[in-house]
């Protein structure tokens, strides 16, 4: 279950040691925008320390790396990948030749390292134009993609606009990257709601995300993890009606039927598939039923 | 015009009939901010009067200049509720020859009630009075709100010298502390630095850190039973008590709850509590920002209350016997609950009870809200370098990654199981936060006692030893 | 084996962080240790340090370490970048 992400800056101790209490599902340990320049290194190893030390309890761990077009992000690469983090975020990520080259980096570390093969996911961060029109090729470029990440705030400087709460100028990246993610079969998350202060507005913000198909939405502030996890939980009505789903497959299997309707519906497979999703997500939130 | 208003406070001290071996008192409404002290004790000394008996409700850090006046034997014993680490790392270090005698807020007031810790001279630091010794905290340029703490020494001292600087005619209107106490009135350029008196605002915290312990302690609070129509109320001025104040506002708003009372020092997060309907009154002893002292000056729903009257267990009753639930710090708490806020891990004295004993013997829920470590410093130890309050009146201890409910109330313990909150046994929250931070040296309590911890009963709880 | 050829610096002052000054010595290790949490953890911070420099295959620098009450990990992380930024090639 992944409804939070949480940017955290990979130099701050005192940030990191608390992050598994913040709620959020999972954390990206920030190598690029939060540290600065000088202190790639020593972010680099105490990320790397961190995740070998510190426990992160159910907290999943993903670190954003350099982008490929600086000198840093294999020396990351060298540093993380034997820490075995759940996913990598490359940023700047605008074409499946990006992906790839992150990719080949990665297989070549498991194998030195004897690690088991692609244990290592992909979450690219798409945050240019030619990305966003790259999405699709992006997000089916590499097994390892398990994801892909819309970034709002640098996309609209090279669009050439302005970056607004209410985000009518990233609607159509918001839509295309979905489009492109779940062509590929892949998960999609949602560019951070960047006005730390608007306790209200986050909602909003989850909501509209949430209403467009993405699965869930990053933050980068603790404030925001909760509204977020609000929005992104499958509500009683959408447990409930999982539930019955279920219930009416395993009477139309014990029925023999081929098809099964609920409510005058017909129940296909993809209404089965988020039915067991929504299911899963409510056993994790201690919302399950006993079958 | 009678003869109370003097030219100095030499003069004052002078007509005091202030000798050598004798007891004095101030309180500390003034805070930080507070130059009386330092000026009488400049005063005393330059008159060449010695060895007295310093009981001063609280000490603070701008009262560091004391450690020149105990090196030179003018000051030889102190009573005080709370002293800073400016002078508690001096007297940690062995400083003075006789410990120290800390007391609770309400033990301070039942001892001097009691003729234990008899006042030879008290001095009151009164943002406004007149020429009679009528005087108050709400008004006037050094305006501190209440006075609470400064009336045992008013009532029970031998002579009283108020000392102002806002001289009003005589009768001043909405006085706190009436003439009938006071025998010498002396006007002075200022009393204190208004910027340290109160803070312009109280904050709550943005560490995220504290504000998740705050909501756990609002989930604790609405699962204790007690959040019900007549409520009542106790926080301290720490940014994750205050947030919590905050949610729990949100709380009582939400769910239309009306409470009776909020006590002790009083901030505007609890005025916005008052005004916003979530309770019927504001007990207050001390203001800790403006918009406390600005409401105690103009809503008559926020009550000031005196030492006694909050705490004392010599007072046929008092306010702390009434609360629900009240929410404290600590530097330490140890596996039996028992709390330190005396002294820092290691045994340095930076602080004192104040009303933390008080308020964790009256109230039905006592919780402490600490986070499982500070830098590298686990919370939770075995044995507490002091302690403060006894771990009997302690009912929960709110960290950020787990709640450890007393055993002694099973009922609090299976109502928060309920409710789905964290509950983990106090053991398993020190080995958790020692599994983070490594296992701590404890250092060893060796030293001459340089301080003693008295009960609000009386009773010695506990020594601090030289460090 | 790595030497110590110039002054280096890793770390901060904040809270939970420690600040590591590395500097070219002539023989063995000299650790200068000032930290919040002293009492408690003294040993276990000049251990840390020793560890790393072992492991980095420093035999020789003065080591000026300045804490505020950092886990062991983080001092560790620290002294390891301080070595990366202060040894010759």
């Amino acid at each position: 279950m992944r409804r939070s992400m949480l940017f955290l800056p990979g130099n701050t101790p005192n940030i990191i040691q608390n992050a598994e209490i913040l709620g959020a599902d999972a954390v990206i340990l920030d190598l690029e925008d939060a540290v600065a320049p000088t202190e790639k290194d020593s972010a680099r190893i105490l990320v790397r320390n961190a995740m070998r030390y510190m426990g992160f309890g159910r907290c999943e761990v993903i670190v954003r790396i350099n982008s490929i077009d600086t000198d840093f992000w294999r020396k990351d690469l060298d540093a993380i990948i034997p820490q075995r983090p759940s996913l990598i975020m490359p940023p700047k990520t605008a074409t499946a030749e990006d992906v790839k080259t992150v990719d080949a980096y990665i297989s070549e570390l498991e194998e030195k390292l004897g690690m088991e093969k692609n244990a290592v996911g992909l979450i690219p961060l798409i945050e240019t134009a030619l990305g966003v029109e790259n999405a699709f090729k992006i997000a089916s470029a590499s097994k390892r993609v398990k994801a892909i990440f819309l970034g709002g705030e640098d996309l609209t400087a090279d669009l050439h606009c302005k970056r607004t709460k209410e985000g009518n100028e990233i609607s159509y990246a918001r839509a295309r990257m979905v489009c492109a993610a779940r062509a590929a079969g892949v998960e999609v998350y949602d560019t951070p709601f960047t006005d730390v202060n608007d306790d209200e507005g986050i909602y909003t913000d989850a909501e509209y995300a949430k209403s467009l198909g993405f699965t869930g939405k990053s933050a980068i502030s603790p404030r925001h993890v909760k509204a977020i996890n609000e929005v992104f939980s499958p509500s009683m009505k959408d447990i409930d009606y999982a539930y019955e789903v279920m219930e009416a497959i395993r009477i139309g299997k014990e029925q023999g039927k081929g098809a099964v309707a609920l409510r005058g519906k017909m129940i296909d497979a993809p209404i089965v598939a988020r039915a067991q999703q929504t299911i899963e997500m409510a056993v994790e939130l201690g919302l399950g039923r006993e079958a | 015009m009678n003869g109370k208003l003097v030219q100095s406070i030499r003069e004052a001290i002078a007509l005091s009939g202030l000798k050598s071996g004798m007891s004095i008192s101030f309180h500390h409404h003034l805070r930080n901010g507070d130059y009386t002290l330092n000026r009488v004790m400049n005063e005393i000394a330059a008159m060449g009067i010695r060895e007295l008996t310093l009981n001063a409700s609280s000490i603070f850090d701008t009262h560091a200049p004391l450690e020149e006046h105990i090196r030179n034997h003018v000051v030889t014993k102190i009573n005080t509720n709370y002293m800073s680490a400016a002078l508690g790392h001096r007297i940690s270090e062995g400083l003075m020859d006789a410990p120290v005698d800390f007391r609770t807020h309400g033990g301070r007031p039942r001892d001097i009630a009691l003729g234990n810790t008899p006042i030879d001279v008290a001095f009151i630091a009164a943002p406004t009075a007149d020429c009679a010794g009528n005087c108050s905290g709400k008004y006037g340029p050094s305006a501190c709100g209440s006075l609470g703490y400064a009336f045992p020494d008013a009532m029970y001292a031998k002579k009283v010298i108020v000392i102002t600087d806002n001289l009003v005619p005589y009768p001043m209107k909405g006085w706190s502390i009436p003439e009938i106490y006071v025998d010498y009135v002396v006007e002075v350029d200022a009393i204190g630095n208004p910027a340290g008196i109160v803070s312009g605002t109280t904050r709550i915290t943005r560490d995220p850190v504290g504000l998740i312990m705050a909501e756990t302690a609002v989930k604790v609070i609405q699962h204790s039973g007690l959040l019900q129509d007549g409520f009542s109320f106790q926080t301290g001025a720490g940014g994750a008590s205050l947030a919590a104040a905050s949610f729990l506002k949100d709380v009582m708003l939400r769910d239309g709850i009306r409470g009776s009372f909020a006590s002790g020092g009083i901030t505007g997060y609890l005025v916005d509590m008052l005004s916003a309907g979530c309770f019927e009154s504001l007990m207050d002893v001390q203001c800790f920002d403006l918009k406390a002292v600005e409401s105690i000056r103009t809503n008559p729903a926020h009550q000031e209350i005196s030492a006694m009257q909050y705490a004392s267990p010599a007072a046929a009753s008092a306010v702390v016997d009434k609360l629900d639930v009240v929410i404290l710090g600590a530097t330490e708490v140890d596996t039996d609950f028992n709390v330190n806020v005396h002294t820092d891990s290691s045994g340095m004295i930076m602080g004192g009870s104040g009303g933390h004993s008080d308020t964790a013997a009256g109230a039905k829920l006592a919780m402490i809200i600490a986070p499982l470590f500070r830098a590298r410093l686990p919370i939770v130890t075995d044995h507490v370098s002091c302690i403060s309050t006894p771990g009997r009146d302690i009912d929960v201890l709110v960290t950020q990654r787990g709640v450890a409910v007393n055993p002694k109330n099973q009922e609090l313990m299976l109502r928060l199981k309920d409710a789905g909150l964290p509950v983990i046994p106090i053991d398993e929250l020190k080995t958790m936060a020692e599994c983070i931070t490594g296992k701590p040296n404890k250092p060893v309590r060796s030293g001459r006692t340089v301080a003693n911890v008295i009960y609000r009963d009386g009773t010695l709880m506990d020594t601090i030893q030289s460090v | 084996m790595s030497k110590i050829i110039r002054r280096a610096t890793a770390g901060t002052l904040e809270s939970s962080d420690v600040f590591v000054t590395l500097e070219p010595h002539d023989s063995g290790v000299e650790i200068e240790l000032d930290s919040v949490v002293r009492n408690q953890f003294g040993p276990a911070i000049l251990k840390a340090v020793e560890e790393v420099l072992a492991e980095c295959g420093v035999n020789s620098a003065k080591v000026i370490v300045v804490d505020r009450g950092a886990l062991d990990c983080v001092i560790r992380a620290r002294v390891e970048t301080a070595v990366e930024r202060g040894k010759g090639e």
